[in-house]
């Protein structure tokens, strides 16, 4: 020990240069500074210029008015509302492409994923050539052939190419039958609620009931039969049908009536779909084929018919192996959403771009909006977790 | 192998009939499907067909093959891509040397894409027979690389890792030759303004992935450290990257950037897409790198520190170069899905592949309604690349045996 160097230099025997602790503690502060001088290095600058250029870093322009119009938007809206509302509206054009995309994604990519586990040879590969093509195409690419290769292209409204359904597809968009909601809907609208609720918590309770007691308590039909039946009662009694059927008409300049889709969000729809279709295949596919045929086996030698199979013991088996990277394609498509600033869609990165054009507040735009969009993800990992510690398998 | 297959007797291969019956008509359910499944195929394929030689007017993608390919670079100065091109072909032809294989089998391939391209079905006036030579003369180069490795190899000569350096510099040399410098009057500037087309679009993707490989790895580590400050920002930066769509990053880097910077200080604009790039591949990179990290037993980590190494000694010697292995297939993917996103260049103003496209488009009143036959031609372009690099990547992992256990 170098016993000529001051007492305070040593501890527990060992000099600090030395001493694993200490050491830590110096990576770890000098790894710190480094990054915060580095933040102070680029926040000072960004001060410089605010000052120099006059650049507001507030959120206060959140409240003027925003002055550009909105192609569509699921809350009204109209120029004379501020910043802060139309960047909500774009919000909730945003979760509303990602809402109907999840929905029809799922769908496409059950569908696929099922072709692809076919015994035929051709609807296997079919499928399997569906799947090989769109996911080697960037979606961006993807996306332009579907609105400028296809939605643009469309014949005007007069001829208007019409599908069964009735379904018109022109210039214009998409226009198909709708229900609109009229004047006793909010009177039936508890009624649909109150179903899906009571429903649900029938079905978990005369489960739980069932498991316990071991008599059977039918908790699936009575479930269906509260979903089905309070809806229907409230139909009944209502003085008006709370929906109405409304079926796009030809005008002489446009349709009227219907439910209309934008070219723009149809456009980015299908491609989001398509897309993200592909790669839920794949999930779906992998999570089936990851159960072993030991499992099904067994199930088979229990005496469980096919279909008992499936429900009890494949589907769960399953689900565990597809359920997380499902979860993820579908922040995938969420977030992928945010490329229809590319195709003129108003999501809400579109409207953050079009407010840093009109107000100059670009970076407390774009924090918000990253904010925003972390706040999903974080959100949806947390589901994920949640998830994964529920169904964790307990190992022996 | 030769054993196992010896023992195994196969059985005999069952004929047409039988295997018809078995995929396509086992009941009828599966001749509904097939018979459905025919008429889907036939009415696409008479589409297809009939919009790809009669309809279609190509007009746009045969007169512009050059826009495709490098965008708005100087005619004068394509002599350097050219140069770029022949280095490239013959690295491939000195790695099928040394690794042979399926890195043999990729250069093969690549040679005949080449004698393809050059023997295209398309007028002289629009792929001139100088371009059509220069082409096939990539052949050569991979032939000529392929024979020096070879003769290197069989003398023992040729080090993997002064092959994988020659690559680097070979990266490094593009950037140069490309660029250009300021007074030199036999490589006068280019500026990055004006790079553009497939050349764009694969600059972006290698530099991303070349540069976020360091800083993936250090994040990997960081997130893997035992020092709480150091991992909560190694995660912080992981989670916030990955957790928002690159285009925000994009816009991020290439407009608020120059805000962040001192006014002395100024990146031009491919540059920044780079950085932003780089900084998103770096976050799932580091995540990939991560999952490689994790694979190593706590075995490995005891045996080294048994062995007196320290902990800095043991990462790099031992941990590392097994983790690194192990994660090489997740970063050929990582790579694919990088080419495909440069295409969100587009969106700051980058004239890559699908920018070129579209400007093609405007750029001629004739060509208004053409859109399909452009942006069809870039997406068989992403697909004939990102296919063949999947299929590689597939074949080297199952030459390699990963991913089998």
């Amino acid at each position: 020990m170098d016993s000529h160097l001051p007492r305070f230099l040593y501890r527990k025997g060992v000099p600090v240069w030395r001493d694993v602790v200490v050491l830590k503690w110096v990576a770890q502060i000098v790894s710190a500074v480094l990054v915060i001088a580095f933040i102070y290095f680029l926040i000072s600058n960004l001060l410089e210029a605010a000052e120099a250029r006059g650049l507001g870093l507030g959120y206060g322009f959140l409240k003027t008015a925003a002055g550009f119009p909105m192609a569509e938007s699921v809350i009204p809206y109209d120029p004379s509302r501020s910043f802060g509302y139309a960047l909500w509206a774009g919000f909730l054009n945003t979760i509303k492409v990602s809402i109907v995309g999840i929905f029809l994604a799922t769908i496409l990519g059950l569908i696929a994923a099922l072709a692809r586990l076919s015994t035929n040879w051709l609807v296997r590969n079919i499928a399997g050539v569906y799947v090989n093509i769109i996911r080697n195409i960037p979606l961006l690419v993807q996306l332009f052939i579907w609105y400028f290769g296809i939605f643009q292209q469309l014949p005007g409204v007069n001829q208007a190419l019409s599908l069964p359904g009735p379904v018109y597809l022109s210039q214009r968009g998409l226009y198909m039958v709708g229900m609109l909601p009229t004047g006793t809907f909010s009177e039936w609208l508890p009624f649909l609620l109150g179903g899906l609720v009571l429903s649900w918590l029938a079905y978990r309770l005369l489960l739980a009931y069932q498991v316990r007691s071991g008599r059977a308590t039918y908790p699936a039909l009575v479930g269906l039969i509260l979903l089905i039946g309070l809806p229907s009662v409230g139909w009944l009694i209502a003085s008006a049908p709370p929906l109405e059927k409304s079926v796009p008409v030809l005008g002489n300049f446009n349709f009227s009536g219907g439910m209309r889709l934008t070219p723009e969000l149809a456009a980015l729809l299908a491609g989001l779909v398509v897309y993200t279709g592909a790669f839920i295949a794949e999930v779906i596919r992998g999570g089936i084929l990851s159960v072993s045929k030991g499992q099904i086996e067994a199930a088979k030698a229990m005496g469980l018919s096919s279909i008992q199979t499936l429900r009890l013991v494949t589907l769960p088996l399953a689900l565990r192996v597809i359920i997380p990277p499902l979860i993820s394609q579908y922040l995938n498509l969420t977030k992928n959403s945010s490329l229809a600033v590319a195709i003129g869609f108003v999501d809400m990165f579109f409207v953050g771009r079009t407010i840093i054009n009109q107000a100059g507040q670009a970076l407390p735009v774009f924090i918000l909006i990253m904010a925003i969009y972390l706040s999903i993800s974080l959100f949806t990992s947390l589901i994920l977790n949640f998830y994964n510690r529920r169904v964790q398998l307990v190992e022996r | 192998m030769a054993t196992s297959e010896s023992i195994i007797t196969r059985p005999p291969q069952p004929g047409i009939v039988v295997w018809l019956k078995k995929n396509l008509f086992s009941n009828w359910l599966n001749t509904l499907l097939t018979v459905f499944s025919v008429t889907v195929i036939f009415l696409t394929a008479r589409g297809l067909v009939n919009w790809i030689f009669v309809q279609a007017d190509w007009a746009p993608v045969v007169q512009n093959l050059r826009l495709y390919a490098v965008g708005p670079y100087p005619a004068e100065q394509m002599w350097r891509v050219w140069v770029i091109v022949y280095m490239v072909s013959a690295m491939m032809g000195i790695s099928a040397a040394k690794w042979g294989g399926t890195v043999l089998a990729f250069a093969r391939a690549l040679g005949v894409a080449y004698l393809l391209l050059a023997l295209l079905p398309i007028a002289l006036e629009y792929l001139g027979i100088n371009t059509r030579l220069m082409l096939a003369g990539n052949l050569l180069a991979i032939l000529a690389g392929y024979l020096a490795g070879s003769r290197l190899e069989r003398r023992n000569r040729l080090k993997a890792r002064w092959v994988l350096l020659a690559w680097l510099a070979s990266f490094g040399l593009t950037i140069l030759l490309l660029g250009g410098f300021q007074n030199v009057a036999v490589l006068p500037r280019v500026e990055s303004g004006q790079w553009g087309g497939l050349m764009l679009t694969f600059l972006l993707a290698t530099v991303g992935i070349v540069a976020s490989f360091p800083i993936g790895v250090l994040l990997a580590l960081g997130r893997q450290s035992k020092l709480p400050v150091v991992k909560a920002m190694c995660i912080t930066f992981i989670e916030v990257v990955r957790g928002v769509p690159l285009v925000t990053i994009l816009f991020m880097t290439s407009i608020l950037l120059p805000l962040f910077l001192p006014d002395t200080l100024r990146i031009d604009r491919v540059l920044r897409a780079m950085l932003g790039m780089t900084l998103f591949a770096a976050a799932y990179m580091a995540e990939n790198v991560r999952g490689g990290l994790q694979s190593i037993s706590r075995g490995q980590y005891e045996a080294a520190h048994a062995m007196g190494l320290n902990n800095f000694q043991t990462t790099l010697l031992i941990i590392l170069p097994q983790a690194l292995r192990v994660v090489i297939p997740a970063i050929v993917g990582q790579f694919i899905a990088l080419f495909m996103d440069t295409t969100l260049a587009i969106i700051i103003g980058l004239l890559e592949l699908l920018a070129v496209g579209s400007a093609i488009l405007n750029s001629n009143p004739q060509w208004l309604l053409l859109d399909m036959e452009v942006y069809a031609f870039i997406a068989l372009i992403f697909w004939v690349f990102t296919y063949s690099m999947a299929y590689a990547s597939r074949k080297v992992e199952q030459a390699v045996g990963l991913g089998i256990r």
